[in-house]
């Protein structure tokens, strides 16, 4: 949805004052979550299948969509059994469609529990939350003459969005190299689509790579689907083994400031421990400190120990005049042994303890 | 099984009953019981928390913003009569809702589990003049975690009522009845004057600079709140202007006396207890359960007085679990009630007018000196 002109922003603001203290989005929100600009949503207008395990939906954005650039990725708000659950995929539409709708293409994660929503649950008119377009992992302007792009899996959705807004621009185009790893061709997602426009593109090269018969992605492979990737102006993303690889060949060969890579895939950070006798060590981001916490510590005490500026309360759970934001890591509430590991999720620090490394924004 | 010791016994009746029941059991063994059967209560409604109580508060905001709004547009052509009769009712219980279902609640917390920033404890505000900020850290912190403690919950009186006999009788409190009539249709000029703790500043608890701080955050909000119902509106009222600003002033005269008679009854009914500040040195968790549920009056009534009255009828449930979803107290309100029965424990309930009436024996009896 466009943005609006300048007069109507202006009413809206005038309207604040009727509608104090909360802002007219809120009682357009009610109308249509997709009127309301102060949180985002987008609505899904076409649900199809990419491979057996991959999706791609088709979102109209509503009036407080911010717009991206291609290669970045959307956090996306999915209400589950009354929780707002927030997950991260790379838009693997062009901005600045005619129809103005975005495509996401979201691979079920097996043990996922928003993937699988998302990929078979979702009909079209489902409304979702989204966040401001993220990452860095984006073209430059002007373009390199030369690109290679490397990825694995799902690692092809952001590199999708930037080939699709390629496609769109008028010529000259750079001259690209996709070198694509799946594991077989029938679950390589966007294969069928890459095909043809290679085809058809003379700008475009299309590699696959598959995993089944070939093992994986070695830089002797790399080297021979493009030899000439020294002098090309590279974009890889994928799971963390191969950016490991192409990183240090990228790095032997003196080239780390042609490399760019997205690790979208943050979890594996995270020490998947969730086990209650263990604490973390716990970053206060704001005051710089950072110290070791006990897994019965309440994270409140940690903080005000270590010297960093907390909210606090009651300090036992009652008063919520604590809550301090999670930038990541995973907390445990002493009260109900819920572990949390949402970023940015406000956490009532006087009854939660480390659970493993944390992050407060304190 | 017995009633702790210490706990100040308002009328004989409750005295009464709590040497009837007192047996030799030791009352660590009897709190610690309490405090785990109420804790497992406390766990089944977080495990069963999900859609259907999510549909529920987008309910209550949906049916608020459209009764509010639909009693702005009637009061907007308020010269008709019946306009005015209907926007006068809508806007009011609008306000109503506005302010306890949602805004008391929300602020407690009791939605944040939604992780949805529009329903979240940090970010709501709500139509009455003290911002949410100032009030949630005189209720929340120092009304829910001080409950009926004399000389530190000061709800207990709300600083100028004297509400039970280890408060020190002034001969002010003889016209407290005179305040509690004045207070009641100003009460949100009340809980904004009792927000900013300008008794604390005295005591010196409070610096001027934060009293200043708070002030202006007042003024600011208090300003918008003032402009919004008595000059914005009735101005695009035009002809209807004085009948809409008599209906917005009529809204919030409702609202405040309703929301005072809730809260008063809360905890002011002649049976609660208030507590001593030795009653609460090392209080266990079962301790704290019980001073709670001590400390609280429920009202009964159907589901739609307890949805106007923020579910504030199950005062008893809400101080035993502030922070549970308020739709949820209902279906645990037998549970606790049985739980009181079987340790010995007074459960105060009553119908409105019984607590109402029982309230201002409370504020009548204590006018005077005790004994």
């Amino acid at each position: 949805m466009p943005e609006l002109p300048a007069l109507a922003s202006r009413l809206l603001n005038v309207a604040s004052w009727l509608t104090s203290p909360h802002s007219p989005d809120d009682y357009l929100g009610l109308i249509d979550p997709l009127l309301g600009a102060r949180f985002p949503a987008g609505r899904v207008t076409a649900v199809s299948p990419e491979t057996p395990d991959a999706v791609t939906l088709t979102l109209r954005p509503g009036r407080g969509w911010s717009g991206h650039r291609p290669g970045q990725y959307l956090p996306i708000g999915v209400a589950m059994d009354g929780v707002w659950q927030w997950r991260t995929y790379s838009l693997t539409s062009a901005p600045g469609r005619a129809d103005g709708l975005l495509t996401i293409t979201v691979k079920v994660t097996p043990d996922g529990r928003v993937s699988p929503r998302l990929a078979r649950r979702t009909p079209p008119g489902t409304v979702l939350r989204l966040g401001p377009a993220q990452g860095e992992f984006v073209l430059p302007d002007p373009l390199p003459p030369r690109i290679l792009l490397v990825t694995a899996g799902s690692g092809i959705t952001p590199v999708m969005g930037m080939l699709r807004t390629l496609m769109r621009r008028r010529s000259p185009r750079p001259d690209v190299m996709l070198v694509h790893s799946a594991p077989s061709a029938r679950g390589s997602i966007f294969s069928s689509e890459l095909r043809s426009a290679s085809g058809r593109l003379t700008w475009l090269d299309y590699r696959e790579h598959h995993t089944r018969p070939h093992g994986r992605l070695s830089p002797a492979d790399l080297g021979r689907l493009c030899p000439d990737w020294r002098e090309r102006e590279t974009w890889a993303c994928g799971p963390a083994d191969l950016l490991d690889a192409v990183e240090s060949q990228w790095h032997r060969a003196g080239l780390d400031e042609r490399l760019h890579v997205e690790r979208f895939q943050l979890a594996p950070v995270l020490p998947p421990r969730r086990d209650a006798a263990s604490g973390g060590r716990v970053l206060f981001t704001r005051t710089g400190t950072e110290v070791t916490a006990g897994a019965a510590t309440p994270l409140l005490a940690v903080g005000e120990s270590a010297g960093a500026v907390m909210p606090y309360g009651c300090r036992r759970g009652i008063c919520f005049g604590c809550l301090t934001p999670l930038t990541y890591g995973l907390v445990r509430d002493l009260r109900t042994g819920e572990v949390h590991d949402r970023a940015g999720q406000m956490i009532q620090t006087c009854v939660s303890a480390a659970a493993g490394p944390l992050a407060l924004d304190a | 099984m017995t009633v702790p010791p210490r706990a100040t016994t308002e009328t004989a009746t409750t005295e009464t009953a709590t040497t009837e029941t007192a047996t030799t059991e030791t009352e660590s063994g009897f709190d610690k019981e309490l405090g785990e059967e109420l804790d497992r209560i406390r766990s089944e409604v977080i495990a069963a928390r999900g859609d259907d109580d999510a549909r529920y508060i987008r309910t209550v905001i949906a049916a608020q913003r459209g009764l509010e709004a639909g009693g702005r547009v009637a009061l907007a052509v308020s010269l008709f009569p019946p306009a005015w009769a209907a926007g006068t009712v809508m806007l009011s219980v609008a306000k109503i809702l506005e302010n306890m279902e949602l805004g008391h609640n929300i602020l407690h917390g009791q939605w944040d589990w939604m992780g949805d920033p529009a329903i979240h404890s940090t970010t709501w505000e709500w139509d009455f003049l003290t911002p949410a900020d100032a009030w949630k850290h005189t209720h929340n912190h120092l009304h829910h975690t001080w409950t009926n403690v004399v000389d530190r919950d000061r709800d207990l009186g709300y600083v100028v009522f004297r509400m039970s006999a280890d408060q020190r009788w002034r001969p002010r409190h003889l016209a407290q009845p005179l305040y509690n009539f004045a207070l009641a249709p100003l009460f949100e000029w009340g809980i904004a004057l009792y927000d900013l703790e300008p008794d604390a500043v005295a005591s010196g608890r409070k610096t001027w600079r934060s009293l200043a701080a708070d002030l202006t955050g007042f003024l600011t909000k208090a300003g918008r709140q003032l402009a919004k119902d008595y000059v914005l509106f009735p101005l695009l009222a035009g002809p209807s202007a004085l009948p809409c600003l008599i209906g917005n002033l009529t809204a919030n005269t409702v609202r405040n006396i309703w929301s005072h008679t809730i809260i008063f009854c809360g905890h002011f009914p002649g049976d609660v207890q208030t507590f001593t500040e030795e009653h609460i040195e090392d209080e266990t968790r079962g301790q704290w359960y019980l001073r709670q549920i001590q400390g609280s009056a429920n009202i009964e009534g159907g589901p739609l007085f307890h949805i106007l009255s923020g579910n504030l009828g199950h005062q008893i449930e809400h101080h035993a679990f502030p922070d549970l979803p308020s739709n949820r107290y209902a279906e645990i309100a037998p549970r606790v009630r049985k739980l009181c029965e079987k340790y010995g424990i007074p459960y105060v309930t009553g119908p409105l007018w019984r607590q109402y009436g029982s309230t201002w024996g409370r504020i009548l009896r204590f006018a005077v000196p005790s004994r």
